[in-house]
């Protein structure tokens, strides 16, 4: 991967870092809303070709334990199956489900070391995370190809998300939100940001919510 | 030879452990402190081969140390247990087993107090009182008989002594001394040191 840092007189770029966060913007929208009783993860769906036979829903959303559960956008393949070692390795060990921060860590400390040993290209993956543990309660975090991650209360990632992140600027009231609200404004977001006049369960867009030791999945009902 | 004991109450754990450390036949020290302390609410108590213990239970305590200072929160005693545990299990079938024989009692804020039950085959058993070495087949049908759920501090420090003063009258060895220390949900407490008459 020659090429990969490049020398100039004022700026050290690692350019396929970000060719693949410049890829991760065409990528279906996904949007996380943190509550006060619970995180919910909503994903724009886009494969939809009648052919597909799809029995299970969730191309995109995965549960690890529990407690916790992430989203993946752009290329699945690439990291479907890397957070599940860390997450019960750690189980393994001490027989409890890994804190949020500490798996989000574990995997961002993986894609860092990609853009800089290797040589190999980094993983184009940008993903949400949302989960409850015992020491901070519910918990949102979004990381990027370069393996940097922060803790977020509402964020997008995917096609549109710069405005999408302003509409939650906006909208998003501090200590006010209960799953029901963010749910009805996750929806009126991805209304404004995916290219469709009327979202509908046909259109595809899931939502993921996590509540305390308890998961549910639900199809987005007719808006 | 060595003896260790733990009594858990309602919001506390009591434990024990012996002070001699020997060498074949001849007592080399009287005040050993076979107590650990994992963290502000949890306690390794730890005995078996010489070198062994301490060797164990010092690789114990820093990783668990090493968590805090990594996570910025504290192991939970279960947790700390069962990390215990499979550090046990994974050097069973090395080259280079640890033959120790632990107790390990910690506070958790959600759980409550809790004693755990560690022996050098890396079983782990959760449970209201324990105790290792020759001693405890003395001492657990006292506990079995004398202990209740709802203990307090006095009463369990009172059970304490009724099996320190068994281990005097019937056991072979001369056990002096005992450190004993209280976990409750404000940490750690040095309890006095119990020293059974007629002992020298």
């Amino acid at each position: 991967m020659s090429g990969k840092y490049v020398f100039s007189t004022s700026v050290c770029r690692l350019y396929q870092v970000e060719y693949a966060m410049e890829a991760i913007g065409h990528a279906g929208t996904c949007l996380g809303i943190l509550a006060n009783d619970g995180v919910l993860l909503a994903a724009e769906r886009r494969n939809i070709h009648k052919l597909l036979d799809e029995v299970f829903f969730s191309e995109k959303i995965y549960k690890l334990n529990e407690s916790k559960s992430r989203y993946i956008i752009y290329n699945i393949v690439e990291t479907y199956g890397i957070p599940f070692l860390p997450s019960h390795r750690y189980l393994l060990q001490y027989q409890e489900p890994i804190p949020c921060e500490q798996l989000v860590t574990a995997l961002c400390d993986i894609k860092q070391a990609y853009t800089q040993f290797g040589g190999k290209r980094p993983f184009g993956v940008s993903l949400l995370y949302m989960g409850w543990d015992k020491h901070y309660g519910f918990q949102l975090y979004q990381s990027d190809p370069s393996g940097n991650y922060g803790g977020w209360k509402a964020t997008c990632i995917g096609n549109n998300s710069a405005a999408a992140v302003s509409m939650l600027k906006q909208d998003f009231k501090e200590g006010e939100m209960s799953l029901s609200s963010a749910l009805a404004l996750a929806v009126k977001v991805l209304n404004k940001t995916m290219d469709v006049s009327k979202l509908s369960a046909e259109k595809g867009v899931y939502r993921d919510t996590c509540i305390q030791s308890a998961w549910s999945m639900q199809h987005m009902q007719q808006c | 030879m060595e003896y260790l004991i733990g009594i858990q109450g309602q919001d506390f754990v009591l434990v024990a452990a012996d002070n001699i450390a020997a060498n074949s036949i001849i007592q080399m020290k009287q005040d050993q402190d076979k107590m650990f302390k994992l963290s502000d609410k949890i306690l390794l108590l730890c005995v078996g081969e010489a070198g062994d213990t301490v060797q164990f239970a010092e690789y114990i305590q820093k990783n668990i140390q090493l968590y805090k200072m990594r996570n910025g929160y504290e192991l939970s005693p279960k947790a700390a247990a069962n990390f215990t545990r499979k550090n046990l299990a994974d050097y069973l079938r090395s080259r280079t087993p640890y033959h120790v024989n632990l107790l390990l009692a910690g506070f958790d804020e959600t759980d409550g107090p809790g004693l755990y039950y560690m022996d050098h085959l890396s079983a782990l058993a959760k449970a209201p009182f324990a105790a290792h070495g020759y001693g405890a087949y003395l001492t657990l049908s006292i506990l079995d008989r004398y202990y209740r759920p709802d203990l307090t501090r006095d009463e369990a420090v009172d059970l304490l002594k009724k099996c320190i003063e068994e281990l005097n009258k019937r056991f072979i060895l001369n056990l002096p001394s005992f450190s004993v220390r209280l976990i409750d949900k404000e940490g750690i407490h040095d309890l006095e040191k119990l020293m059974p008459v007629g002992a020298k």
